[in-house]
């Protein structure tokens, strides 16, 4: 198999970190960047397959979504689901503050 | 006690030979002595066991007989559990105790097994090797030097090992045959949407299919049995009609034919082990089967489209761990950003990061057209080959894995040798096939796994195989040294 390197740069790594919202150290940058690299190279190979004609799969038994019908069948356990989160305060969900 | 079959256990818990309760003990001080050497389980639940296994007993006592009523189990550790931790291998789920059990998990308890506990795995299932796990890595009983496989690696291992009899896995590229190859077990991927993925933590939510890991073929059917089906809290589980995967155990193989893809068995299948696999197919050979030479031509491309859809996907699930909910949350963060961002990068493991950076990259404007989709075209090419070759084979069979478990850290430096271990077994999931890894005997003192791949929702045609090349062969009956106590 043979394996490219695709050109990404630091900065294009940092910008994907960003959107993934992950922090990479600033000493680690050039390591991540390498193997992402080399990901990339490997997934390359696709692009030489003719698939003009192809429609693209997202389910390999190419089933669409099933719908239930429209009626309510859950409980409300809000007390059960917010007992396991990190931070609550009467119901609801605590994080920093988000507008000063 | 641990060396005998489900059905074998089942039967002798019927006719009160011993209790659930005194089997449970048995298979918790097992654990307790043997599992320091594997690390095969994250968490133990001891008390829950015996608590378990006092009700089976109570309704053994009453008359019940089910396949699995009182036969203990172990689930990978990415099943939800009400109200006992699953950690998915990550420091992210460290503390999560599920409010809600998985199908899986409900359907087993209803069926009266006992679980003795959670075992170990790559973390968030992504990997080969069970070493990425935030709990360090299970070892492989056939050599603790050596990897267990993965990411059902600890599945795996606490069969391999006789701690339990049964074990849960899931399969998102290979994660329960390439473990049952490495330690030497029977290990069967249902058809995508046969078993419910509610609350398995998802990764990549258009591959993973959850199976059972078992020693022989039989087993796994009676464990498939209480599994699979429709699920209607799983949009994507099928309605297709639910066999009784037993009853074509026994059926002869007289005119099976079986195609040997030759991309399955070119320059990187190590030696020895391709011996083993031909040994396993001449004996199919002997009772009746006829053995097919057929092409795969787009195997090649199946690690590529396999390492764009799978981090795609995971991308967006693992989207849903922010701090907020559930699970890890970094300390006194700055501000919400900082609550997203240090608490993930805290949270997830190497291994993880890099594939969820891989994702975004593939799903990210300006690249999607050229990587997401262009993976998916491919993946329809990848299922055509197999759609095509079923055309004039009943099954296929090849090697799961190119070689047997290789040693702790050999692979862990170069992500890319890692996912070449995965070359065989990678087109399935693109494709939603059911395959098993059945036990072909050792090269070198190893296990090696015969894998065998059907057309959709034809489990038990492969069970039937795997049963049958079980009747004639010993090589799931033997188990690793230093695993008597």
């Amino acid at each position: 198999m043979v394996v490219n390197r695709m050109t990404v740069h630091q900065d294009d790594i940092e910008k994907l970190a960003e959107l993934a919202r992950l922090r990479i150290a600033p000493e680690a940058v050039a390591e991540v960047t390498d193997r992402i690299a080399t990901i990339l190279g490997l997934v390359d190979q696709l692009q030489s397959v003719d698939t003009a004609a192809v429609e693209p799969m997202a389910n390999p038994l190419d089933a669409v979504q099933r719908l239930r019908s429209d009626a309510v069948t859950e409980d409300n356990r809000r007390e059960a689901f917010q007992a396991i989160a990190p931070a609550v305060e009467n119901g609801l969900y605590l994080v920093p503050k988000v507008i000063d | 006690m641990h060396d005998l079959s489900v059905a074998e256990l089942a039967h002798a818990l019927r006719s009160r030979e011993f209790t659930s309760t005194e089997l449970t003990r048995h298979c918790l001080q097992r654990v307790r002595s043997l599992d320091p050497q594997y690390n095969s389980f994250i968490t133990v639940d001891e008390a829950g066991a015996l608590a378990a296994a006092a009700r089976a007993d109570a309704r053994l006592a009453a008359g019940e007989q089910g396949a699995l009523l009182g036969i203990p189990l172990a689930h990978k550790d990415i099943f939800c559990t009400m109200g006992l931790r699953t950690s998915c291998g990550s420091k992210m789920l460290d503390n999560f105790v599920p409010p809600y059990d998985a199908t899986v998990t409900r359907l087993l308890r209803d069926a009266g097994t006992v679980l003795l506990g959670k075992t170990n795995m790559d973390e968030f299932a992504m990997g080969s090797s069970s070493e990425t796990s935030f709990y360090g890595s299970t070892r492989n009983p056939w050599d603790t030097t050596r990897v267990p496989g993965g990411s059902s690696g600890g599945s795996a291992a606490a069969v391999a090992a006789r701690l339990v009899p049964l074990a849960t896995g899931t399969d998102t590229g290979g994660s329960i045959r390439q473990p049952a190859a490495f330690c030497g077990i029977t290990g069967l991927k249902p058809t995508y949407g046969r078993v419910s993925r509610l609350g398995m933590v998802a990764y990549a939510s258009s591959l993973d299919q959850g199976g059972p890991m078992a020693r022989s073929a039989e087993d796994c059917a009676l464990l498939l049995n209480a599994i699979a089906g429709l699920d209607p809290l799983d949009s994507t589980s099928s309605a297709h009609p639910v066999e009784d995967y037993t009853a074509q155990l026994s059926q002869p193989l007289t005119g099976l034919r079986i195609g040997l893809p030759r991309e399955y068995f070119g320059d990187g299948l190590d030696t020895a082990t391709g011996d083993r696999i031909h040994a396993a197919l001449a004996l199919l050979e002997q009772q009746g089967a006829t053995l097919v030479d057929i092409t795969l031509p787009h195997t090649e491309l199946s690690i590529p489209t396999y390492y764009i859809i799978a981090p795609a996907e995971a991308s967006t699930n693992l989207s849903r761990y922010d701090g907020v909910r559930y699970g890890y949350r970094c300390e006194a963060p700055r501000d919400l950003h900082d609550l997203y961002t240090r608490s993930r990068q805290e949270g997830f493991g190497d291994e993880v990061k890099r594939r969820i950076l891989v994702g975004t990259f593939a799903l990210s404007a300006g690249y999607y057209d050229a990587y997401y989709r262009k993976a998916q075209q491919v993946r329809r090419l990848i299922r055509q080959d197999f759609l095509d070759a079923f055309a004039n084979v009943d099954i296929i069979a090849g090697p799961t894995t190119p070689g047997p478990a290789f040693g702790l850290g050999a692979k862990t430096s170069d992500p890319l040798a890692m996912y070449l271990e995965d070359a065989y077994t990678l087109a399935v999931n693109l494709a939603g096939l059911p395959a098993m890894s059945v036990p072909a005997g050792q090269a070198d003192g190893l296990p090696v796994g015969l894998q065998l791949i059907g057309p959709h929702f034809d489990e038990a045609r492969l069970l039937n195989v795997a049963h049958q090349l079980q009747q004639v062969s010993d090589w799931h009956r033997q188990s690793p040294g230093g695993t008597s106590a």
